[in-house]
């Protein structure tokens, strides 16, 4: 049954993030992973179980619901949870509107993308988190190429780019004052090949969204968006089915579809080895202004 | 057929970290714009984006430096602040560059750069040859040990592309070179700007044999990198399941420092000193023969022994330095000066502790690699030979023979800042 398991560069970079997520169980007292139902959230997870087994995974999920979620990421989270015996915390940023802590925004390209930072901050205070793990990876967006494994929040959750912790070797320093916390990024050094490698690799289950299937669609500024209740159609705007896949899944306002005959990780992979746009290329949340990214990070965004 | 090899030909791929640092206006941003560019990194979008931008600016040509400038105040300044990562692959390696800035009051970046870093790319301006910057970079290079240097003469271009002047730079920086411990220089000719001998060979130097930038990248010998002779398993986490299918189940987790374990290796456990036996080393549901740095897993003792975080696993008969007086060479990071005598927290491996500054013995002069017997002040980016005594005993190598083991952070007590990044001599 003895099995040597070749160092490649994917071995290499699960055996960093499996370390990383043991320091923040060694390091902080009340860790949680933030869920999104996305790939990448779905492969920090898998590489937490592979840390901890036998054991189970020592922190709860907890996802931040805008409630513009597309039904097939609900359902493969709650399957998830089922299927692992993970503890599973949810916050819904509806309950911040009604509480009046955000307002929400309005007009055709209106998101709750934004508002979910409050809804974060929230239940980070509430909950008394001092460590949020989370799958953001520096290929993503300039912004967030500068950002550290273990990155240091104020006491009002905010990220302060120019002034960061350095980071060296593999030694990390998660030390912070009463209030203040941590977001952790395990899978930093992963690209999105990376992350397709790897979930073909370890047979990892993925939403079906991100497979090839036929959907009602729109098209608004370049980008093909789901037709759903959560997007409020302009009269010009016709709905139309295609055949599509999701290269990313978030929120159903600002999550843009690629027209796609993929229907396997393989064809997956074949399809983000020949493309030419960024998978951010199709989030709305980005296109807003250069700084973007940047700028929600700063307000405390994953 | 030819499908197949797409997506598993990734299980052949190594990974390769490597750092990049230049002064200002050497050409750095735009080499790694060409290397990204060329090994098409570089999505439709992203190009679209700085070409706009160069417009915006009334540029000639795309200007591919644009692409590494990712917060708000670099753009506006056209300087970079912080280290930024980015990342390319070929079929046979992926790259993770650790892009450094290269002003003097960065030396901390650099510092940072090159503590993971299996090469450093060092640029020189063919027009200004070596300079201080030059030598401050090799001496990085040679004091983070980071196993391979390679140097870019870039611009060549400007300079007629005449063999001269790149053969006059190579003589000069051996020169200096003599006084550091750098293993492996390579010297590569360039234009990153029309990108001469970066991914493609160039037409314009048939004087010059070399490989190529990405030929050599791709090439490097780096499975000697990590200490293979001294297995080192620092303990990070204990797994206890408590659960009833797996009800005496105590595994070590941690990540090989160096070396190699295999299972029913006779093994001691520090800081105890009880030996024992490797049981079993697993990994998920994996059983493992055998764990090699840098892997992350789980070891079984045969014996039940008092095995907590901040242990170490080692050979039985291969011995690790210990002791609480230590003396290390230090890269100072804090904006507030070090403090004689000060007392600071102290990280080494997976243990956390405290420490004094006990003496400064001497400062080096890192643009002309002379040693300062006289200043004691130890200011940001400044690097000198210190003693330490710690609270308790230190498990090390020395830095020289194991980069894990023998490297520490400092960390201000009062602010919890890193201020201080330690190689142990």
């Amino acid at each position: 049954m003895s099995k040597k398991v070749p160092l490649n560069h994917l071995r290499e970079l699960e055996s960093e993030a499996v370390y990383v997520i043991r320091e923040v169980v060694a390091q902080f007292e009340n860790p949680v992973m933030l869920f999104s139902g996305g790939k990448d959230s779905i492969v920090m997870f898998h590489l937490a179980r592979k840390a901890f087994y036998p054991a189970k995974v020592p922190f709860p999920l907890m996802h931040i619901d805008t409630g513009h979620n597309f039904q097939e990421t609900l359902d493969f989270r709650d399957w998830l949870v089922e299927e692992t015996g993970v503890q599973l915390i949810v916050r819904y940023v509806q309950d911040s509107i009604d509480k009046g802590r955000v307002v929400e925004e309005t007009g055709y390209n209106a998101s709750r993308n934004k508002l979910q930072t409050v809804t974060l901050l929230d239940a980070i205070e509430e909950l008394k988190i001092d460590c949020a793990m989370g799958g953001g990876r520096r290929d993503e967006e300039k912004a967030r190429a500068k950002e550290r494994f273990f990155s240091h929040r104020d006491e009002f959750g905010q990220w302060d780019p120019k002034n960061q912790r350095p980071e060296l070797w593999n030694l990390f320093n998660g030390r912070k004052n009463l209030g203040e916390h941590f977001r952790v990024f395990p899978i930093s050094n992963w690209t999105e090949m990376d992350v397709w490698q790897y979930i073909l690799l370890e047979n990892i289950a993925i939403p079906t969204l991100y497979f090839s299937h036929e959907r009602e669609v729109f098209e608004r500024d370049g980008v093909l968006y789901a037709k759903t209740p959560f997007l409020k159609m302009k009269d010009t705007e016709k709905a139309e089915k295609r055949i599509v896949r999701f290269r990313t899944i978030g929120d159903a306002t600002c999550t843009g579809a690629i027209e796609s005959v993929a229907s396997s990780v393989e064809d997956i992979i074949r399809e983000v080895a020949a493309t030419r746009v960024t998978e951010r290329g199709g989030r709305a949340d980005d296109k807003r202004s250069e700084a973007a990214m940047e700028d929600r990070k700063i307000e405390g965004y994953f | 057929m030819e499908d197949k090899t797409i997506e598993r030909s990734y299980l052949d791929m190594e990974l390769l970290r490597f750092t990049t640092a230049g002064s200002v206006d050497d050409g750095k941003s735009t080499l790694i714009g060409r290397l990204l560019y060329d090994s098409k990194a570089i999505f439709q979008d992203q190009l679209e984006a700085i070409e706009r931008a160069s417009i915006k600016k009334g540029e000639e040509y795309i200007n591919l430096a644009l692409l590494t400038d990712g917060l708000r105040a670099e753009r506006e300044q056209g300087i970079t602040i912080d280290v930024a990562y980015r990342y390319f692959h070929t079929p046979k390696r992926k790259f993770i560059i650790a892009d450094t800035p290269g002003h003097v009051q960065y030396t901390r970046n650099m510092v940072t750069g090159a503590s993971t870093a299996n090469a450093a790319v060092i640029l020189v301006d063919a027009r200004h040859g070596v300079i201080e910057q030059t030598i401050r970079h090799a001496y990085i290079a040679s004091l983070l040990r980071i196993p391979h240097v390679i140097v870019c003469v870039n611009k060549m271009d400007l300079v007629d592309f005449k063999q001269e002047v790149f053969d006059a730079i190579q003589q000069k920086f051996h020169e200096f070179a003599t006084h550091l411990d750098l293993h492996d220089v390579r010297f590569i000719p360039i234009s990153a700007l029309l990108g001469d001998n970066v991914v493609d060979r160039s037409k314009n130097m048939d004087w010059y044999q070399g490989p190529t930038l990405m030929y050599l990248l791709e090439n490097l010998y780096i499975s000697n990198d990590y200490n293979q002779l001294d297995a080192r398993f620092p303990v990070q986490y204990v797994i206890r399941p408590q659960s009833i299918e797996f009800h005496d189940y105590r595994g070590y987790a941690g990540r090989m420092a160096s070396g190699t374990f295999r299972v029913g290796d006779r093994v001691k456990v520090l800081p105890s000193g009880f030996t024992t036996t490797i049981k079993a080393i697993d990994f998920w549901t994996d059983h493992l023969d055998s764990i090699t740095a840098p892997q992350s897993g789980t070891i079984i003792l045969e014996d039940d022994l008092d095995v907590s975080r901040g242990c170490m696993i080692i050979p039985e008969e291969n011995g690790v330095k210990q002791g609480q007086d230590i003396e290390l060479m230090i890269c100072w990071l804090g904006d507030k000066p070090m403090v004689p005598g000060g007392k600071y927290a102290l990280k080494h491996t997976t243990n956390d502790l405290r420490c004094m500054i006990k003496e400064v013995k001497y400062k080096v002069n890192i643009n002309t690699l002379e040693k300062d017997y006289d200043d004691k002040s130890i200011a940001m980016n400044d690097i000198a030979c210190i003693s330490i005594r710690t609270t308790k005993p230190l498990f090390y190598d020395s830095y020289r023979q194991n980069r894990v083991t023998g490297s520490l952070i400092l960390i201000d007590e009062a602010t919890n800042v890193t201020v201080g990044a330690g190689m142990i001599v």
